[in-house]
């Protein structure tokens, strides 16, 4: 396949970016996404220029490390997966592929496609947290049974990667699908249920702080969460977040 | 021109000596005549005498550096006068210590100090007698993490929720993101919750033996010890393990034991202990107990007098390099997979911060250890940046297969044959044909290198000639007729049989192979899987006591970067067993040990001349990396470093290849500072220049990792010599194993060139369990 691609290149933090073209050839339908990327970085290098810089890491869609906006899409035109997981099947040849950052006020762009997403970590260190020490005497593993559904819909929860894909598809830029899930994980889990006021109202403040905008319900954020994510998260939040403000006031 | 070696006084002609005659060995060195100031040539004779045929005149260069060979009786004796008087003359003429007599110094230098006492008593009693330090005291300590997987994860909230202070490091922008993430099948540990006789003694039994018989007892009975506080701390953090519908926590079995006793949260199990690692963790870096440093890496430890003080690492944002001080170094940076270039770790995962401490003086061991993991999807082409690991679990129910003839294969290749066209009885179910009595569920080692047998017979499926089948037909057909006999269809049609048998595979394996068809193209339940070994995992890693101490006083290693529990072959569902042990729940209390006599050491200052030493260095080598200026990317010389070690060290290993390997390795390594290029701009996000730092190091390690292959002439686990198979009896062609001669651990000391490296040998001691040659056929 030959391909056109429009990247987006920006220096640093402070400098201003803009939209260049490159096209690459000989690119094989099996490859993925990264690995196309990759053959335009050693084209590239081996012309002297400069690569373009994007973040990964596990390249199978678990770390949450990959984060790009391709045609308009956040991980692209592929359903429930992440941009490392993406093939170059789903294009056609010829075809000229726009590639750029997550935008949002609280995701700035560090240099051509990386974005800092430590936000989202100190969101988390607002009370993403069960706290109990690890001193190895805590109760029996299976002293505490849960509701096998309860502990399941936890789980979904906790399956996201962190990737920040509903922020940048939000035209809020709210992260409320990925803080609604942290809280959610824990609020359906007896453990979890202890701190749960105190964990949301902290984790909301902190969101807020950081500059991610409100919730407005659009839903585009669950369409592109690339774990399926469910915006049920984002209503359990919300309960939790009322009854929380309520009972403290 | 100061050498020293040994060499034969010859009384008569060289030709004129037969193999069995009597030689006497001297030492030759060179000193300098004050006289003439010219350096001349001096014989010693020693006084010990072989056979000349005993005699190795190349023994320099043999990794085991034995100028007797052990065709000797007395090699042992007669080598060690040997070196007993070389190194006399060294430390006379050139006062420098003998670095080479390692035969003597593996035992004193190398001090595992496992505690004495039955195997069940010794981590208790070694509890109750190390040094503590106490609560006050810790705020004055500071340790320095590097790593935040699940191993550097639990270490960093652990040791910060005991007081100390800590400094933890990740090259990730988040500490989430370390590649614990991507484990999928599960976490081991002795609960027996399922009531089927597990017990801690048995773990450990399955673990060394799993291992073949090439890790340390005690260590893997402590792992197996701790592995349930393990469970019972996940669940109190919230991690949401797999339940039962009565509530409780649900097992599997894994990696072909006996019993049930790997906890899961479906195929995201490394996720979510990671995940509860990074909350705990998140916690502390909120009380400001541990202060994070993301997208840094570690470039270099300091030594202060001797004991590790600090590092140096780099801001990977904005190219800054720094000097950091710490009362001890944790080094928790995950395996060195990605010496081959492909395998299924992360594209970023490295040997550096192991490299560099190695290099500092930590014994590197059993580097040659890997584990290649049977079920990954294969390559497409050349454009393959990393492999996708396929669980485990797919051989409970799938039977793998390659055709009977090569015809066959060839119209496959050629698109002119499906492969469900080809008649049951054309089919070669290599496992089962070979081990009747384990099938598809043989061990990791044995199936990776059955598929290559065949693959290298010219059986491989796919265009690039690298696969072997996956078939689910039989699962699907065999659950179809279960099922609707349950359902009370009473002649179910073939179609019937087929669509119910596949809801049950979907609801088994359904993520699987929905990944499958996403990477691959094709519907699994309709076509059989390829599938290709790769490499997955490293046993090997730093050399580390029982406290987890490399050599170097005051620097730890924890995880998959260290040597210490899985031996020559790791079972499924204990890295990550193993890295929470060593964080929370070991080395919080061994790292007391060594910093109770630190707790007057006060403040370490960076403004030293040993910091500042250790950060030029990094710095110049970052400029001479920048000023190659080739035209090469380093991405090019890794892939090439890749096909050397898959080619003569991968699945099976023989002296000529791994010989070459060595070669090859210094060549490319070579053409590295020639040829490589970089983007200038060292003060800023550069990506190219964080691989090519990496690659260098793959570069070194990959020759130290072929000598240790070397080395090692006995096939063990994931290590296949094919010059020690089994020559006759039910087991031949098999693996061979050599207790007599390689019940050893290889820990290697860095001397200026990895193949200069020296060896160390701990030698493994089995007081609890009997040695065993594995079998499964
Ligand atoms: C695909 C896959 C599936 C697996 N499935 C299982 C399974 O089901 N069960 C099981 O038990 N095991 C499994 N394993 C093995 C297991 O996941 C790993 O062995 C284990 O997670 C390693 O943990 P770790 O903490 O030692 O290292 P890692 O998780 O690799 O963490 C390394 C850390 O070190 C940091 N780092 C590295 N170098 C530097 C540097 N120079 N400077 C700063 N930071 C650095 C990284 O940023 C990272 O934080 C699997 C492995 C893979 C690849
Ligand atoms: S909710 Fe979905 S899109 Fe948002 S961070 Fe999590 S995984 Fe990514
Ligand atoms: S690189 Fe890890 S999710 Fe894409």
């Amino acid at each position: 396949m030959k391909l056109n691609l429009k990247i987006w290149r920006q220096k640093n933090r402070d400098s201003k970016g803009k939209i260049a073209t490159y096209t690459v050839k000989n690119i094989s339908k099996d490859s993925s996404f990264l690995e196309m990327l990759d053959i335009l970085n050693n084209d590239l290098l081996e012309k002297g220029e400069e690569p373009v810089a994007f973040d990964h890491d596990c390249r199978e869609g678990i770390c949450g490390m990959c984060s790009l906006y391709i045609n308009g899409k956040a991980h692209g035109p592929d359903s429930r997966v992440t941009t490392c997981q993406l093939h170059m099947r789903k294009f056609n040849d010829g075809e000229t592929i726009y590639i750029e950052p997550w935008r949002a006020k609280a995701l700035p762009i560090i240099k051509d496609l990386v974005v800092d997403r430590t936000a989202f970590d100190r969101i988390q260190q607002a009370g993403g947290y069960i706290s109990v020490n690890t001193s190895g005497n805590t109760q029996d593993a299976n002293l505490t049974p849960i509701p096998k559904n309860d502990a399941d819909k936890s789980f979904d929860a906790a399956t996201c990667i962190g990737c920040a894909a509903c922020v940048a598809t939000c035209k809020n830029s709210s992260a409320m699908l990925f803080v609604s899930a942290k809280v959610s994980q824990y609020a359906m889990l007896p453990q979890g249920r202890v701190e749960a006021k105190e964990r949301v109202i902290n984790m909301v403040k902190q969101m807020d702080k950081e500059g991610f905008g409100n919730c407005s319900n659009t839903g585009a954020c669950e369409i592109e969460c690339p774990k399926g994510i469910s915006l049920e998260n984002i209503a359990k939040l919300n309960r939790e977040y009322l009854s929380a403000t309520l009972s403290t006031k | 021109m100061k050498k020293i070696t040994f060499a034969i006084n010859y009384r008569k002609a060289k030709a004129k000596y037969n193999q069995d005659e009597l030689v006497e060995i001297c030492v030759r060195y060179y000193f300098l005549d004050k006289n003439t100031s010219k350096y001349k040539v001096k014989n010693m004779s020693t006084g010990v005498k072989c056979m000349l045929k005993d005699w190795d005149k190349d023994w320099h260069k043999n990794p085991e550096r034995l100028p007797i060979l052990k065709t000797d009786i007395d090699y042992i004796e007669k080598n060690k006068k040997l070196f007993e008087l070389r190194k006399r003359i060294l430390v006379d003429n050139f006062q420098k210590i003998d670095t080479e007599d390692k035969l003597f110094k593996s035992s004193k230098k190398l001090n595992a100090k496992i505690p004495n006492g039955e195997i069940n008593l010794k981590w208790t009693n070694h509890k109750n007698n190390i040094n503590l330090v106490n609560p006050a005291n810790k705020r004055n300590i500071d340790i320095i993490v590097v790593g935040t997987g699940l191993a550097g994860g639990s270490a960093s909230a652990s040791l910060a929720e005991l007081g100390y202070n800590v400094k933890s490091f990740c090259y990730q922008d988040s500490p989430r993101r370390a590649h614990s993430i991507a484990a999928q099948g599960g976490i081991n540990a002795a609960k027996n919750y399922q009531n089927d006789g597990d017990s801690v003694h048995r773990l450990f039994y399955d673990t060394v033996k799993g291992g073949d018989y090439r890790s340390r007892e005690a260590n893997v009975y402590r792992l197996a010890e701790v592995s349930g506080n393990i469970i019972d701390q996940c669940v109190a953090q919230g991690v949401p393990f797999a339940r039962e519908y009565g509530g409780l926590l649900d097992n599997r079995s894994f990696g072909g034991v006996l019993v049930s006793r790997t906890f899961y949260a479906k195929g995201q199990t490394g996720q979510q202990l990671l995940l509860g690692a990074y909350s705990a963790m998140n916690r502390q870096i909120a009380k400001g107990k541990i202060q994070m440093y993301n997208r840094h890496e570690m470039l270099e430890l300091v030594l202060v007098e001797g004991k590790a003080r600090g590092i140096i690492a780099r801001n990977l944002e904005t190219g800054e390099i720094k000097k950091y001080s710490a009362h001890a170094v944790v080094i928790a940076s995950g395996g060195y997979g990605n010496v081959f270039y492909l395998s299924t770790n992360a594209m970023g995962s490295n040997v550096t911060a192991s490299w560099k401490i190695h290099k500092k003086g930590a014994y590197f061991a059993n580097p040659c250890f890997t584990q290649i993991h049977p079920t990954c999807i294969p390559r497409s082409g050349d454009h393959q940046s990393k492999l996708t690991l396929m669980s485990e679990s797919l051989r409970n129910d799938g039977r793998i297969w390659v055709p009977k003839k090569i015809e066959d294969v060839k119209k496959i290749r050629n698109g002119d044959l499906k492969p469900i066209d080809i008649k049951e009885e054309e089919r070669d179910y290599y496992l089962e044909r070979r081990y009747p009595a384990f099938g598809n569920l043989v061990p990791r080692d044995v199936a990776s290198r059955a598929a290559k047998e065949r693959i290298d017979a010219g059986f491989g499926v796919n265009k690039t000639g690298e696969a072997v089948y996956l078939d689910y037909s039989s699962a699907i057909k065999r659950y179809g007729k279960e099922k609707a006999l349950l359902i009370g269809i009473k002649k179910p049609s073939e179609k019937e049989i087929i669509s119910l048998g596949e809801e049950i595979v979907e609801a088994k394996y359904g993520n699987l192979f929905q990944m499958y068809e996403k990477i691959v193209d094709e519907n699994p339940y309709k076509t059989p899987m390829m599938i290709y070994p790769a490499v997955h995992y490293t046993m090997g890693g730093v050399w580390v006591d029982y406290n987890l101490m490399t050599s170097i006083p005051g620097c730890y290693c924890i995880g998959e970067a260290n040597f210490s529990d899985h031996g020559a072959n790791r079972l499924g569902a204990s890295a990550l067993m193993q890295g929470l042990a060593d964080g929370y729940f070991v080395l919080p209390y061994t790292i007391g040990d060594y910093l109770a006599d630190e707790i007057r050491t006060g403040p370490i200052s960076t403004d030293t001349k040993e910091f500042d030493e250790a950060k030029k260095s990094v710095e110049e080598k970052i400029k001479k990396l920048a000023n190659i200026k080739g035209s090469k990317p380093a991405d090019y010389f890794h892939i090439k470093l890749g096909k050397i070690m898959w080619e003569y060290v991968g699945m099976s290993r023989n002296e000529k290849g791994l010989k070459t390997a060595i070669k090859e390795i210094k060549k490319l390594r070579s053409l590295f500072w020639k040829e490589l290029f970089i983007p200038e701009d060292i003060y800023s996000m550069n990506k190219e220049l964080e691989k090519a730092g990496r690659v260098l190091d793959f570069l070194e390690l990959g020759e130290l990792f072929a000598l240790d292959a070397l080395n090692r002439n006995e096939s063990c686990g994931g290590h296949y010599r094919e010059e020690s198979v089994e020559k006759d009896g039910p087991q031949k062609g098999e693996a061979k194993r050599d207790d007599e001669n390689y019940s050893y651990v290889s820990a290697w000391e860095y001397m200026d060139d990895p193949s200069k490296s020296v060896l160390h040998k701990e030698h493994l001691k089995f007081d609890n369990i009997e040695l065993k040659q594995r079998s499964y056929k």
